[in-house]
């Protein structure tokens, strides 16, 4: 074995196959900024595994050159566990997107991150079906006017991350396709953490819902409606000229003020250390919808234990064992 | 022989015994089976045992729904099935009489217990009038034993026992009084209760008289006249033995692959019965490195099966009913992949729900061709407990050899139902070389995911092989590189490759059994097997001449199988669905085969069979 150390570049993460997005999808700059990312993990491209599920987003194992499985809809996070079950010398990624993660494989994402398996994963929301041509989504907001919800969707909307930390996720955070220094920053943290990590992408889809997040990611907006989360900082966000903090307020409800008009003391620290998923939550429901002032970054970030962490890896037994296997119990001989 | 004051019972030698113990759910029939199992088994018979559990968990006690049974048959011979009708009957309560009445022949002996024949007890059991003072047991010889009573009073004297401890030794009482009148000796089964209830002296004291009180009932009372003895078997082929259902058998299959292929066993499974017991005997071996995942859902636990086959494990999902409807988009996707991974299909009859504590075979037509798209499965089926093991082997060598996903169907009779095999000898397992790719063909040749053997298997590489990354997918694969491909004539290419590979599966040819004169086969697949032989050996003994051979690839078929049903004027074949594998058989071999198909949520009976037989021979 070489003890030479092996440095690796972006291109060793790319592979030949041809993207195939259409043009200005959200999902090229995510996948430059994973594959500009992976050479910091220092793990050899052999040793990660991307598993994807269907949809837009599901194609992007294809464009990794590493090991991939491009599997069915929605089971992306149950085909990783086994082969998190199967293998703890990996790193493995699941890519995802709405449709896939929270409607069809919704069970699946829960249960991995109840279990916390160490896997990262994914999830680009775009906020519609982009792949099937344009339906409403479980994160299409209500009234949203698609093919399928011709007088508008009456259903409501799923807050990915209020759904995480439901599931008592360990790791939960929330980033935008179009900020390449957040988003390098929220995967380096979630390849950090031991156990599951759910990494809410906000991805734009030009072709069916275009400028689903242009209140976080215009140029004029952006300052205004990004909250950005800072472990150990006070949450305050906003142009200099117009300061806002949110401040806890009754029946542990938090509100957004002016910071001018704050009480010092009621202004929230952002500890995603904290056990309580209690104040996160809080924090993710400050905006149902990406419209307005919304919180990205990691919202959460607390050990637990980690899935067959305390078994060792699956092993084949020897001969001697299963023949002691074989044998086990009341026998009898016959001459 | 056994002596009353110098007054010598009646001895009898019986070549084959049918008993069944029936009583209430908490009446401890599986426990006092499972045990006259064990000395039956080491007193060197041979033996064929089917527990039989009521589909309610807690069903009100002393009703009909509450009747837990368990039927053994043992002989000085060898012997095929657990046995259709019982010689003896033991019933615990009125609801386990009239539940098993129909069952016995006129003249079978019915051993009950006296002390629960109450008023309530009779009319709970949905009797109208007391079954023994109206004539309705005439037929038969009936034993009335006070059991209750009997083991309360053994039991009174010794210290710390409460009447609840005596209550819940009945069961044993019961064990005891058949053991005498088998002939079985006692200290097989008191060894077993001290090891049990080492924690528990004063329990395991009331087990200990219960049993003793049960055994001298019989010695002593004049009520049962005759001792039967059936000798040990003497055709038994030599080697070590152990008692097995095939629920430890598939397990033990399972684990032998491992062991013969050098990859970890990963099971996902989501509780259903009759498969949760496979899981739960699987869970039972993680010091020995096998791995169990309760999934979420059905479609979970055959993903984690995938997802451990990827990773380089044996990937196996068990499942049973709907769960099998579950896990079908998975197992596409195993088709389109090319990896190994085990289905195990523990059948119980349907549709939906169905009868999920009763056996059937009517998932045949499902494993076949129950998937969207032409994704044909390699078949593998089950023929009796023991065979189990080597069915889930079978499976485990075609899935590696070929990376293939493989259905190998058993069904709840053969779970459940045990008989003893003869352990094989580990040195003589064959071994299952996975051929894992582990560098580059040379420098700078890239790794053709879709390049294939003489076999047609694709060429497997895991996660952690440097050099050889790649990634695979749903999506239709290019020839050879495994990259997605939408022309039309790849795709072609594509499933003509895939179905060519299942299709030249090297399995053994069909073997045939009896009469070499015969002009009828009675073919079979599955846990038939043994109603099928012990059928047919009945029938000739009428005078009938009769074949039969035995099924258990049934995809692909035996290379021969065309020719030997070819070479009869009539094939029957008996299963337990409407016809399913007949079906199958007609369209592709043009042979005109006569179904015997019943669903009624039991094995087939010899009886049936050698009816059957007789019907079309004479
Ligand atoms: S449909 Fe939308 S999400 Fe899908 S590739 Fe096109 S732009 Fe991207």
């Amino acid at each position: 074995m070489s003890t030479v150390e092996t440095t690796y570049t972006k291109a060793d993460f790319q592979s030949d196959a041809e993207t195939r997005w259409c043009p200005g999808c959200g999902d090229y700059a995510i996948l430059a900024a994973v594959q500009g990312f992976m050479p910091e993990l220092g793990i050899p491209p052999e040793q990660i595994v991307f598993v994807s599920g269907i949809g837009c987003a599901g194609r992007f194992s294809y464009y990794m050159d590493t090991y991939g499985m491009h599997g069915i809809h929605g089971r992306g996070p149950a085909l990783a566990t086994g082969l998190a079950t199967a293998r703890e010398d990996l790193s493995i990624w699941v890519v995802t997107g709405d449709g896939d993660a929270l409607s069809i494989g919704g069970n699946h994402l829960i249960h991995a991150l109840r279990r916390n398996v160490p896997v990262n994963i994914l999830l680009f929301n775009n906020q519609i079906y982009g792949l099937t041509k344009g339906q409403a989504s479980p994160t299409s907001e209500r009234g949203k006017v698609t093919k399928s919800t011709p007088f508008g969707s009456s259903d409501a909307p799923f807050n990915p991350v209020s759904l995480a930390l439901g599931a008592d996720a360990s790791f939960v955070a929330r980033t935008l396709d179009k900020d390449k220094k957040h988003l390098a920053a929220t995967l380096r943290a979630a390849a950090a953490h031991p156990g599951a990590s759910l990494v809410e992408i906000y991805q734009n889809c030009p072709v069916f819902n275009d400028g689903a997040f242009a209140e976080l990611t215009d140029k004029d907006h952006a300052a205004l409606n990004q909250i950005r989360l800072v472990a150990g900082e006070p949450v305050v966000f906003g142009p200099e000229d117009r300061r806002r903090a949110v401040v806890h307020g009754a029946d542990g409800d938090l509100a957004i003020v002016d910071l001018a008009a704050a009480d010092e003391a009621s202004i929230v620290v952002h500890d995603p250390t904290r056990e309580n998923p209690a104040l996160a939550f809080a924090l993710s429901r400050l905006a149902s919808h990406p419209d307005g002032p919304t919180p990205i970054g990691v919202f959460r970030d607390v050990e637990r234990h980690v899935y067959a962490s305390d078994t060792p890896p699956p092993a084949v037994p020897s001969a001697e064992q299963l023949d002691g296997l074989l044998h086990a119990g009341d026998t009898w001989t016959v001459a | 022989m056994s002596m009353v004051e110098g007054r010598p019972k009646r001895q009898e030698v019986r070549e084959r015994v049918v008993v069944r113990f029936a009583g209430d759910s908490g009446d401890g029939m599986q426990l006092a089976g499972d045990r006259f199992t064990a000395a039956t088994a080491a007193f060197g018979n041979d033996l064929a045992t089917l527990p039989d559990f009521p589909a309610e968990i807690r069903a009100p006690a002393g009703t009909i729904g509450g009747v837990s049974a368990f039927q053994i048959h043992f002989a000085s011979r060898d012997i095929l099935t657990p046995g259709d009708r019982p010689n003896v009957l033991v019933a615990m309560n009125p609801a386990a009489l009239r539940a098993n009445l129909g069952l016995l022949d006129r003249g079978a002996t019915i051993i009950l217990n006296e002390d629960a024949f109450t008023v309530r007890a009779i009319q709970k059991a949905g009797y109208t009038s007391n079954p023994l003072e109206d004539d309705s047991l005439d037929a038969f010889a009936v034993k009335r034993v006070p059991m209750t009573s009997l083991t309360q009073a053994a039991v009174e004297a010794l210290e710390d026992v409460t009447t609840r401890d005596a209550q819940k030794s009945r069961n044993v009482f019961a064990l005891g009084l058949i053991s005498w009148l088998y002939d079985r000796p006692l200290d097989h089964t008191e060894a077993w209760i001290e090891e049990k209830f080492a924690k528990k002296p004063h329990v395991a004291a009331a087990n200990v008289a219960a049993l003793r009180a049960g055994w001298s009932f019989g010695e002593t009372s004049e009520l049962i006249d005759v001792q039967v003895s059936v000798p040990a078997a003497t055709d038994v082929p030599p080697g070590t033995y152990r008692n097995v259902n095939g629920t430890q058998t598939t397990a033990l299959g399972l684990i032998a692959a491992s062991t013969a292929s050098g990859l970890p066993l990963v099971l996902g499974a989501y509780p259903i019965t009759p498969a949760s017991e496979l899981l739960h005997e699987l869970s039972r071996h993680a010091k020995l490195g096998v791995r169990t995942v309760q999934a979420e859902d059905e479609i979970a636990a055959a993903s984690i099966a995938l997802g451990a086959a990827f990773g380089g494990s044996l990937g196996v999902t068990s499942t049973s009913g709907p769960g099998m409807d579950l896990k079908t988009e998975t197992i596409g996707l195993a088709v389109m992949l090319e990896l190994p991974m085990i289905i195990i299909d523990v059948q119980r009859a349907g549709p939906s729900t169905g009868l999920p504590t009763k056996t059937e075979q009517s998932d045949l037509l499902q494993a076949l061709h129950g998937r969207h798209g032409e994704s044909p499965i390699p078949v593998v089926a089950a023929s009796t407990p023991g065979q189990c093991f080597d069915a889930a082997l079978e499976a485990a060598r075609i899935a590696i050899r070929y990376r293939t996903p493989v259905i190998l169907l058993t069904d709840l009779f053969l779970a459940n139902s045990s008989e003893p095999w003869k352990i094989p000898d580990v040195g003589e397992l064959p071994g299952i070389d996975p051929h894992l790719r582990t560098k580059p063909s040379g420098p700078d040749e890239p790794f053709l995911p879709y390049s294939r053997d003489d076999d047609l298997a694709r060429a497997w590489a895991i996660p952690g092989t440097p050099g050889l990354q790649h990634r695979i997918g749903g999506l239709e694969k290019a020839d050879l590189t495994g990259a997605i491909s939408y022309e039309g004539p790849n795709h072609q290419r594509m499933t003509d490759l895939r179905a060519a590979k299942v299709a030249g599966i090297e399995v053994p040819d069909v073997e045939v059994h009896g009469d070499e004169d015969a002009t009828l086969l009675v073919l079979g697949w599955g846990s038939s097997r043994g109603a099928i032989r012990a059928g047919a050996r009945r029938a000739r003994e009428s005078g009938a001449k009769v074949a039969t051979a035995h099924l258990h690839n049934l995809n692909p078929l035996p290379e021969n199988l065309g020719d030997v049903l070819r070479s009869y004027d009539r094939v029957l074949l008996p299963e337990m669905n409407c016809g399913q594998l007949a079906m199958v058989l007609r369209a592709k071999y043009l042979v005109d085969i006569e179904s015997y198909s019943r669903v009624e949520g039991r094995p087939l009976f010899a009886p049936e069979i050698e009816q059957a037989i007789l019907e079309r021979t004479s």
